[in-house]
């Protein structure tokens, strides 16, 4: 059955409370998600008084901030500060986005921030993203071609062609829509989620790729594929714009193809 | 304790290489159900106005039976293609699972055998 409620020893308590030097007056405050695996501790959630003239723009400036200047204990993943690598996913003011793009301004009120929903906690916002990985290498995400092709030519691709892997090609697996997903929270162990239906659909929509026929049947399983019920939370939560819906649309569109004709 | 790999345990079985059916006929149900439920509730409308007679030879006709009988059976196939989707979503213990698909199943089908035969008992 699925678990609506979170066991005991899960139960999110109120953490410690962490005050802005006293002379601040452009203060936001940022309610972070604590867990260590080092105590028995429960969860919690700390509170932090940030002074806003002293720190960036962005959620990801307040977070390295207060590792910084008031609790080094803080855990996080983060690496370009320019939401290209996808580290620093994190479920900030409700919804699953990357901190280094996501505006202190666009939230309403406390800044509430929490791990990627639904994953198991390493540490802290640290979620363990081993099986989304291993998913991901599950569907073989390489250019797979039978036609020889000698090392000093190309494989060569029309403008139109390469223009269908426009939207695909830009993800960053940062897995906010796959954890923003239902049916990937209750059904994870075999579902593939979004984000890697997405990767699959890019090798799918690659004119150079000649693998579609065993791809797609690689995908045609009641679990892998069809435990996406159109509920679009990966598209409204995609922090690159992109459409993970549509793509999923796509493979079952090939699929209805295949067997269709 | 497992030294299964991350690689392993994602690829599990591998894939069923079904479900496309199970998905498509869900889809087509919904869509024939449209003009079904529309001549149903035009039927129902117009038979309340009558009396028991009026009913009886409303489903003397071939044509009005027939009709009866495609929507009854696609309403009872969707909505046993739908129940399924909903155990498989939520119901993880393998044997409740079970039981609970194909109490559905035979459920559905016995309701189905119950409409069939009680259209043709209609006046008899």
């Amino acid at each position: 059955m699925a678990e609506f409620t979170l066991p005991k020893n899960s139960k999110v308590k109120t953490g410690e409370h962490y005050a802005a030097p006293s002379g601040s007056t452009n203060l936001r405050t940022f309610k972070v998600y604590r867990w260590s695996p080092d105590d028995e501790k429960n969860p919690s959630v700390d509170t932090y008084d940030v002074d806003m003239d002293t720190c960036g723009p962005m959620v990801l400036d307040a977070l390295i901030k207060i590792k910084n200047e008031v609790d080094s204990t803080l855990t996080f993943r983060r690496s370009c500060r320019e939401g290209i690598c996808g580290s620093c996913a994190m479920n900030i003011d409700g919804t699953n986005t990357l901190a280094c793009t996501k505006a202190i301004d666009e939230c309403k009120g406390d800044v509430k921030i929490y791990p990627l929903p639904h994953m198991p906690v390493v540490k802290d916002l640290v979620p363990d993203l081993t099986h989304f990985y291993a998913q991901y290498a599950s569907i073989e995400p390489w250019l797979k071609s039978k036609t020889p092709v000698s090392p000093d030519e190309e494989r060569l691709q029309s403008k139109e062609e390469r223009e269908k892997l426009d939207g695909l090609y830009e993800c960053i697996l940062c897995a906010c829509c796959s954890t923003s997903c239902p049916s990937y929270w209750w059904n994870s162990d075999k579902y593939l989620g979004p984000a890697i239906l997405l990767q699959s659909y890019r090798w799918l929509a690659d004119s150079r790729d000649e693998a579609t026929g065993e791809r797609l049947d690689e995908l045609e399983d009641p679990f892998k594929l069809y435990r996406c019920h159109t509920i679009m939370n990966c598209t409204n939560t995609c922090p690159k714009g992109l459409n993970p819906g549509k793509a999923i649309a796509e493979i079952k569109a090939m699929i209805a193809e295949k067997n269709n004709g | 304790m497992s030294f299964k790999s991350p690689l392993g345990k994602a690829i599990g079985l591998g894939s069923a290489k079904h479900g496309f059916n199970h998905w498509w006929l869900q889809r087509v149900s919904a869509v024939a159900l449209i003009p079904l439920c529309a001549w149903f509730v035009f039927s129902i409308v117009c038979l309340l106005q009558g009396d028991y007679e009026t009913a009886v030879i409303f489903f003397d006709s071939p044509i009005q039976t027939s009709l009866m009988i495609v929507f009854i059976l696609v309403l009872i196939y969707h909505a046993q293609t739908g129940l399924q989707v909903v155990i498989e979503d939520y119901i993880h213990k393998k044997f409740v699972n079970l039981i609970l698909l194909y109490g559905v199943k035979f459920l559905s089908v016995l309701m189905a055998v119950m409409a069939v035969v009680s259209i043709f008992r209609i006046g008899a």
